[in-house]
């Protein structure tokens, strides 16, 4: 199969477990769910998960480490988000720092 | 909403600690007259409170859409991944992880998912009894802003709490995916993305919706060893399994209860 069917494979599975996680949540009795080990450990994988992708999307280009103008993206985003900003703003102003540098010919 | 960072960072995990989150938008109802505090506004506090939520939430699609097509996706893919998954993170992370080349999208974003599951254990003593297609819809808009909205309604009031619940979980959905279709033909439009900086943007994303949940020393340790590790492995390892060793480190700080409590990320 070509690249783009196993796209689309991925895709509907992807939203096949993604309703089915949710719905699982709405039909196990309580108790089953109610683990501490458990919430605990799903929270901390949501963290992981999710600086995991970050640090790969800001940090590495196939499957290189790169140090290039996200590395200031990333500072302004930091600072964006210690001050509070909303999330597309957050976001606006990375692309926007990372586009400004590479218009100057860094990264 | 008052606290906006946390109103538009779409995973922040709000299924515990629950009516915080939106407090400040939350007009208390008058001990006098309990149900129909209504009256402020035509539509009544929790539509309003539902319908900002769903415009805050749906605005960013744009990125999501953009950001999609930029990693390779079309705009058809773009769209069947807003319709079908409906999570803010578990679809930055599909594309994130196609994007590195990786064929790991699918179990990334279902890991990232997993917390959608326990937002329906806090909802399902307001929302049943349900079935059928009642029930297959709740379930797939059960997700943060959906969970927060209904759980910051006053407990006591389990109709306020419903109406929250369809209110932002449909606003969000319709707003969502209308949305992502225009970040997705913006996103056709714009030539080389790293132009305009979208990889930036992808991982400044992630780091928003990682942010809400970094209150505790654990959390920090957590997300600064699996930054560590899914650096260390990406030159060594084929594309995506760096993220998904990083969520082993979330199963090891979380099987040990912490000392303190309040130290779980939610």
């Amino acid at each position: 199969m070509s690249a783009y069917v196993w796209v689309w494979v991925a895709i509907v599975a992807a939203g096949l477990l993604a309703w089915l996680t949710k719905l699982l949540g709405h039909v196990v009795p309580e108790r089953i769910v109610e683990n501490p080990r458990v919430h605990r450990i799903a929270a901390y994988v949501t963290v992981a998960l999710l600086m995991a992708l970050a640090a790969v999307q800001a940090f590495t280009s196939g499957g290189h480490l790169v140090a290039d103008s996200r590395i200031a993206a990333m500072a302004v985003a930091v600072v964006a988000l210690v001050l509070r900003a909303p999330f597309l703003v957050v976001v606006a102003l990375a692309a926007a720092t990372a586009a400004v540098l590479r218009l100057l010919g860094w990264g | 909403m008052s606290s906006a960072d946390e109103a538009s960072a779409p995973d922040a995990d709000y299924s515990r600690r629950a009516p915080a989150p939106c407090a400040g938008e939350v007009s208390t109802p008058d001990a006098a007259e309990p149900a129909p505090a209504s009256r402020a506004s035509r539509l009544g506090p929790t539509r309003t409170q539902a319908l900002s939520v769903s415009i805050a939430t749906g605005a960013y699609a744009i990125s999501f859409g953009a950001l999609s097509v930029a990693a390779g996706l079309d705009l058809w893919q773009t769209m069947a991944l807003s319709l079908l998954v409906f999570s803010g993170g578990s679809q930055f992370a599909f594309v994130g992880v196609v994007a590195g080349g990786g064929n790991l999208a699918a179990a990334t974003s279902t890991f990232l998912g997993i917390r959608n599951g326990f937002y329906g254990v806090s909802l399902a003593p307001i929302l049943r009894p349900m079935r059928g297609p009642r029930l297959a819809w709740a379930a797939q808009v059960t997700i943060d802003e959906s969970t927060a909205v209904a759980l910051a309604q006053p407990p006591e009031d389990v109709p306020a709490r419903r109406q929250g619940f369809w209110w932002t979980g449909v606003g969000v959905f319709v707003l969502w995916n209308l949305v992502t279709v225009v970040g997705a033909l913006a996103g056709q439009r714009i030539g080389d993305p790293a132009d305009w900086g979208l990889d930036a943007a992808a991982a400044a994303a992630f780091l928003a919706l990682v942010w809400p949940r970094l209150a505790s020393r654990r959390a920090h340790v957590v997300a600064g060893v699996a930054a560590v590790l899914a650096l260390a492995l990406t030159p060594i390892a084929p594309a995506g399994v760096p993220i998904l060793a990083a969520a082993v480190v979330g199963i090891v700080a979380g099987w040990k209860a912490p000392r303190a409590e309040g130290e779980v990320p939610e």
